[in-house]
């Protein structure tokens, strides 16, 4: 062990223990989850009560409160969501420290540039003021 | 001594005989991959082009109803549902209930025959079927 032999009991077991994060990313997949069953819901029905798809329908629809602030809550919880599903994955199948680091860094920069441009293109559609 | 990362590992995978249950929990993880991935990508991608307006939503058209593209709402469609159904199954089993080999399986096998006839009704009402 690379801390040497006059490490204390102690001193042997800290760091190869629990990083104690685990209950938190635990609940946060749950919670998540019980928001995006609403959520998710309300996507598929509003989907199926708009009339088309064409742009002005949906820059209508997601330019009014009644669909930004929904769409906005989906995008947000369901990046976090993915990117809390997606880690559990990562850490069940590679095992090796180098790779699962650079894997869970590469989806936590994923998560949060995607969720950014479409946080922008909502911000766009409602105060952009192209009709 | 070196610090490996040769942990203890029991044999899963390769010793079951395959069940619902066993399928929807692999179900769950390919689903939940595949929302993240792919449909986090393509609800990023139409609310950028809805923000762009012109020939980006145009392309993004193009892409939705395509027969490769549909192919890939309908999968999506069908993942959506898999993975609510199954992750209402999970938050139900977190509580510790539904653990008995029969409701289990009952309900395992509720998921995939829920999430293929809701996909068949969204699409048929998104289609105009129902009116």
């Amino acid at each position: 062990m690379s801390l040497g032999d006059s490490a204390s009991p102690l001193g042997k077991v800290r760091g190869i223990g629990s990083a104690e994060e685990g209950g938190g990313h635990w609940i946060s997949e749950r919670v998540t989850s019980i928001a995006l069953i609403i959520l998710g819901v309300w996507l598929v029905v509003s989907l199926l009560l708009l009339p088309d798809l064409n742009l002005p329908t949906v820059r209508e629809w997601l330019g009014a409160p009644s669909g930004a602030i929904p769409m906005t809550l989906l995008v947000i919880i369901s990046f976090v969501h993915g990117l809390d599903g997606m880690k559990v994955v990562v850490d069940d199948y590679v095992h090796e420290t180098g790779n699962n680091f650079a894997l869970n860094l590469i989806l936590l920069f994923l998560a949060i540039g995607g969720a950014s441009i479409a946080l922008f293109a909502l911000a766009r559609i409602a105060f952009g003021g192209n009709a | 001594m070196a610090i490996t990362n040769e942990r203890p590992l029991s044999p899963h995978l390769s010793i079951w005989r395959w069940g619902p249950h066993m399928l929807v929990s692999i179900l769950h993880r390919v689903t939940g991959a595949g929302l993240t991935i792919l449909g986090l990508a393509v609800l990023t991608w139409w609310l950028a082009a809805a923000a762009e307006g012109g020939e980006s939503y145009e392309t993004f058209l193009g892409f939705a109803t395509a027969p490769f593209g549909l192919l890939i709402l309908v999968g999506l469609t069908w993942a959506f549902y898999q993975h609510l159904l199954s992750g209402i199954r999970h938050l139900a089993m977190d509580s510790g209930a539904a653990f008995e080999l029969t409701t289990n399986r009952r309900f395992a096998i509720l998921t995939i025959v829920g999430s293929v006839v809701l996909t068949a009704l969204t699409w048929a009402a998104f289609l105009g079927v129902f009116e």
